[in-house]
């Protein structure tokens, strides 16, 4: 049965203390979730996750179409970046959510990399 | 509003410079979405107060970052973040600074002295920058020899007059921090 209708989802956040949100959760080590992780749903993990609660209901809907990073997930939910970690954690552990890392930090900065992403720029800006 | 499905590698350049100097600008004249704003808790320890108990003085305060995103290829990613250039938010930058190519260092010619606490964090947390500096309408263009001389900045170190507003400066200012970056890694 489907009861998470919007209108919930607007009221809860801003009368809701943040650990009730988080269920008393403390913050994941800062790296586990960078801003610049990228995350999406498992498919089929919408309909399979019956007890979240709304707010980790809500992050899990938004990244069911597609990937999109640590960052925006809290920016689209207005959620506070440390809540959104939070929540990103514990859908994880329940295999409903994959990430893809963002690049570990080289001694020396990849060539390769750098190489791609100003052709990307001249490319997209014609310069 | 998603990425494409190929994009696998995200990476992160930061826009960073003090308040009203035009990183907000700079992000929303290239991202390819509507800049996008992040809230978060850092907690910061109070000035001046001798504390005797050992348990630091904190306070808590809400900062809001805005940032921005552009797909360079099939696979990769680009986030821009504006990034606030005080003291107190260090604990921000230290994971900010993680794994980020390198920083643009946006500047205002008539008040470059606000730009040094800025210059302090991203050496401190080992960043490689260029210096874009901003102009405004109506703002003479100083030569940008007298804003290195002025900063005291280290020779190889890149600055380019940028107009924040404009897309394609914007843009220019970024190609010189990458090209910057690669003539490091000779």
């Amino acid at each position: 049965m489907k009861d998470e209708s919007d209108h919930d989802l607007e009221l809860t956040s801003p009368l809701v203390p943040l650990f009730v949100i988080t269920n008393g959760r403390s913050l994941p080590p800062d790296h586990a979730y960078e801003r610049t992780t990228l995350v999406s749903a498992h498919e089929g993990a919408s309909a399979r996750a019956r007890t979240l609660s709304p707010e980790a209901r809500q992050v899990l809907d938004l990244v069911s179409d597609g990937f999109l990073s640590v960052a925006e997930v809290a920016a689209h939910t207005h959620l506070p970046l440390g809540v959104v970690r939070i929540l990103l954690a514990e859908l994880e552990e329940n295999g409903l959510v994959l990430t893809r890392k963002p690049v570990p930090r080289a001694e020396r900065v990849d060539r390769e990399l750098l190489n791609a992403v100003l052709d990307g720029l001249k490319a997209r800006f014609g310069a | 509003m998603y990425l494409d499905s190929g994009v696998s590698t995200a990476v992160k350049i930061l826009v960073v410079g003090h308040f009203g100097v035009g990183k907000t600008t700079f992000i929303g004249s290239i991202s390819e979405i509507e800049p996008l704003r992040t809230e978060e808790e850092i907690t910061e320890a109070s000035i001046g107060f001798d504390d005797l108990s050992g348990t630091p003085d904190k306070t808590t305060t809400t900062v809001a970052m805005d940032f921005g995103r552009l797909t360079l290829s099939d696979e990769i990613v680009l986030y821009l973040f504006g990034t606030p250039g005080q003291e107190r938010f260090k604990e921000m930058w230290e994971e900010l600074s993680r794994g980020a190519l390198g920083a643009l260092v946006l500047v205002d010619p008539e008040r470059l002295s606000e730009s040094f606490p800025v210059l302090d964090l991203v050496e401190r947390f080992g960043l490689t920058y260029a210096i874009g500096v901003n102009h405004f309408d109506g703002t003479p263009v100083y030569p940008l020899s007298e804003v290195r001389e002025a900063l005291n900045l280290p020779a190889n170190t890149p600055v380019v007059s940028c107009d924040v507003r404009d897309q394609r400066s914007s843009a220019q200012a970024l190609i010189t921090l990458v090209n910057h970056l690669l003539s490091l890694t000779d």
